[in-house]
């Protein structure tokens, strides 16, 4: 109930929380470029920079909010999602996580919204620039380009985190209280990102050296089919497709007054230790030959990188008959791109591999896959406010949690049988150091030896004598 | 008024301490500093604008992010080395903690100098370890900045309690409240000190500097 808010505090609250938004969803996808992010501290204010924090709008993204919402704010019931997920070369795609945007009915009457809630919410900003370098999908979109994109996707209503697979985790960003309710923001991750399966590599043949990387005009936005965006960036000034950097229809809150106390708010978070996800490393052994050669000729995706080091050049195409890749504008979604295959998962105990369990394995059929068939999760109304997530990670279950960089020395078999070549390097790989060859020990006898030579000199030149009849002896 | 005290313990290598320590006081930084305050008439002020940039560690799998203002970065940097150096004197196997302190001034009539009231305090205990070859380095390049991640997550969480802050200043109060000093950004005031104990524990050398933004000067 807002009965208590006047009029302008209820019109510069409901703008705050339109602009918080905005600028949540700016800063998970920017996040997801796969680009490191840097703004400038500026000490006067421009009047444009909500919450006193630099973050850029990207036209595009700021669009694609603004078309979800659709004029409406997040509220109870009503809750703003983020979806980040991953596309490969060959089609498959994968939910990776979801930032979720949520009011409950808990109200803080006496809070002062243009004051204390526009700090609070420039300090969840904080916590959000945060919090999105820390989850796995910030590692994953850092390595995005040839084999796979990131994509994100935002959605208006109900949270939907079944495409997260088993044992997801979720970290709360923080809460604000305000007069209308509590303003939540959260991430749900997926921790289970099994290793890419082989025949991914096999199907496409390699193409040789070839490097390309040229910028290329935007895609029209609007034949979008509803797989998600690349998360992609142009820079204002670069583009002629957009309009350009948005001007800020509202000019952001930038005077304070001294006056108001500052309001004491406290709550308690339920603290998620989130699962050991690992370096989710998308470097599969075999594909490490084919990264930096395979050109993915099966798809066409368009993306602009404003930075020159990215080498892929790839077309989006949104909806075309003969398009070869018509199936990928479909939306299949085929959730099984990193599919852990095994179901008798080596243990490390029997073959001395750190990550033995995303060794390569051969190829089983998708009915056992759980990833394709994603066991149903328990209904709740607010799952992310639950500890719902089954902790799927236990003593032998957390090496799942790893991508493994196998260590394949040459010409070795394609097995993983005890005494193999790479079995025998690992073995021998450290041998112990000499003593005689450290260097700490060496310096140490060099010195002693050196200290002690007057002596010995002294002692020679003393029995001298002894010495030349011994000499003497011998001729 | 309490100071609320918050303790966070990572183990790594010697040559991450550094990033490490970087990382985590960076965090906390991000969330209590703000844009520089002007004061107009009739008791408003505005506030300047934060940046931010990411910072990829070298010797961690970890990005962090802190506030975009080269003068803070190169105070903490300073802090840093002094204690990243105090430990590797006192051993490999090393035991430290430094500490990040936000106060608030008092103001006292003359002699006495200005009181220092601290009201949050973020201790960072370091453990040393010393790895016998790459391949461990290598994992633990991996966990460390696993931990990170999670000591990040707990920073956040207690940030997020929106606990005790100081109240908002008037423009001649702002200097007890705010570091001033810098141009483009204005934390809260701060100041980081550090202590070495070796590895029975026991404080061998208790080695306590007070180091920039420090308040006593009589």
């Amino acid at each position: 109930m807002d009965s208590g808010l006047s009029p302008q505090d209820k019109k510069d609250l409901d703008k705050f929380i339109k602009f918080f938004a905005l600028k949540t969803v700016q800063v998970i996808v920017q996040a997801r470029l796969g680009e490191k992010i840097c703004t400038r501290s500026s000490s006067s204010p421009t009047g444009s920079d909500w919450f006193n924090l630099a973050i850029k709008d990207i036209p595009e993204v700021t669009h694609e909010a603004k078309k979800a919402l659709a004029g409406q704010l997040p509220g109870i019931g009503r809750s703003m999602c983020v979806e980040i997920s991953l596309k490969t070369s060959e089609g498959d795609s994968m939910e990776l996580e979801t930032w979720c945007l949520e009011m409950n009915e808990k109200c803080d009457k006496d809070i002062k919204v243009s004051y204390t809630v526009y700090n609070r919410l420039s300090v969840l900003l904080k916590s959000l620039l945060a919090i999105t370098r820390v989850t796995p999908a910030y590692k994953l979109s850092r390595k995005q380009g040839h084999d796979y994109v990131i994509l994100y996707r935002i959605y208006f209503g109900e949270v939907q985190l079944s495409g997260l697979g088993e044992g997801f985790q979720t970290v709360r960003v923080g809460v604000v209280g305000t007069p209308v309710g509590t303003i939540t923001l959260s991430c749900a991750y997926r921790i289970n990102l099994a290793f890419m399966s082989n025949r991914q590599f096999e199907r496409s043949a390699p193409i040789m050296g070839i490097i390309v990387d040229h910028f290329v005009d935007p895609p029209c936005s609007s034949q979008r089919a509803n797989m998600g965006h690349p998360c992609n960036y142009r820079a204002p000034d670069e583009e002629d497709g957009y309009a350009g950097v948005q001007d800020s229809q509202e000019v952001c809150t930038t005077s304070f007054s001294t006056s108001p106390p500052s309001q004491l708010y406290a709550s308690r978070l339920s603290y998620h230790h989130p699962a050991q996800a690992g370096a989710a490393e998308l470097c599969h052994p075999a594909a490490n030959q084919v990264i930096h050669q395979s050109v993915a000729k099966q798809f066409t995706f368009r993306s602009i990188y404003t930075d020159i080091r990215y080498t892929v050049s790839v077309t989006w195409r949104s909806v075309s008959p003969s398009d070869p890749v018509e199936s990928l504008n479909a939306f299949t979604r085929k959730i099984g791109a990193f599919v852990n295959k095994s179901n008798t998962p080596i243990t490390a105990a029997s073959l001395d591999l750190p990550f033995a369990a995303f060794a390569p394995r051969g190829l089983d059929s998708e009915e056992n896959d759980p990833m394709v068939q994603p066991p149903d999760s328990p209904p709740c109304p607010s799952p992310l406010q639950a500890s719902l997530h089954s902790q799927g990670s236990d003593g032998s279950g957390q090496q799942d949690d790893f991508v493994m960089v196998d260590f394949r020395p040459a010409f070795s078999k394609d097995d993983l049988l005890p005494m193999d070549l790479g079995t025998f390097y690992r073995e021998f790989q450290n041998p112990p150091q000499l003593a005689s060859l450290s260097l700490h020990i060496s310096s140490q006898s060099m010195a002693d030896d050196l200290d002690s030579l007057p002596e010995k000199l002294a002692v020679y030149e003393k029995n001298i004598d002894e010495f030349d009849a011994f000499v003497d002896m011998l001729q | 008024m309490n100071c609320r005290s918050e303790v966070l313990e990572v183990t790594v290598e010697a040559r991450q301490v550094e990033e490490a320590m970087l990382a985590l006081l960076h965090t906390i930084l991000l969330h209590r500093s703000s844009g520089k305050f002007h004061y107009k008439k009739e008791g408003t002020y505005s506030i300047g604008t934060v940046g931010t940039l990411d910072i990829d560690c070298d010797f961690i799998d970890f990005t962090f992010v802190r506030v975009s203002s080269e003068e803070l970065d190169r105070g903490i940097r300073r802090a840093v080395s002094e204690f990243k150096d105090a430990l590797s004197i006192s051993g490999s196997d090393g035991m430290g903690q430094i500490s990040l302190e936000f106060y608030q001034k008092k103001k006292s009539r003359w002699p006495f100098s200005d009181e220092c009231i601290p009201w949050e305090v973020w201790s960072i205990k370091v453990n040393v370890v010393n790895l016998a070859n790459e391949q461990e380095r290598q994992i633990c390049r991996e966990k460390v900045g696993e931990k990170l991640g999670e000591k990040v997550i707990n920073v956040v969480e207690v940030i997020n309690r929106h606990e005790y802050l100081p109240k908002m200043p008037t423009q001649s109060e702002v200097d007890n409240v705010f570091d001033t000093s810098l141009k483009d950004v204005q934390p809260y005031l701060y100041k980081i000190t550090y202590q070495i104990t070796d590895t029975l524990g026991t404080s061998v050398s208790t080695t306590m500097r007070r180091l920039i933004k420090d308040t006593l000067a009589l």
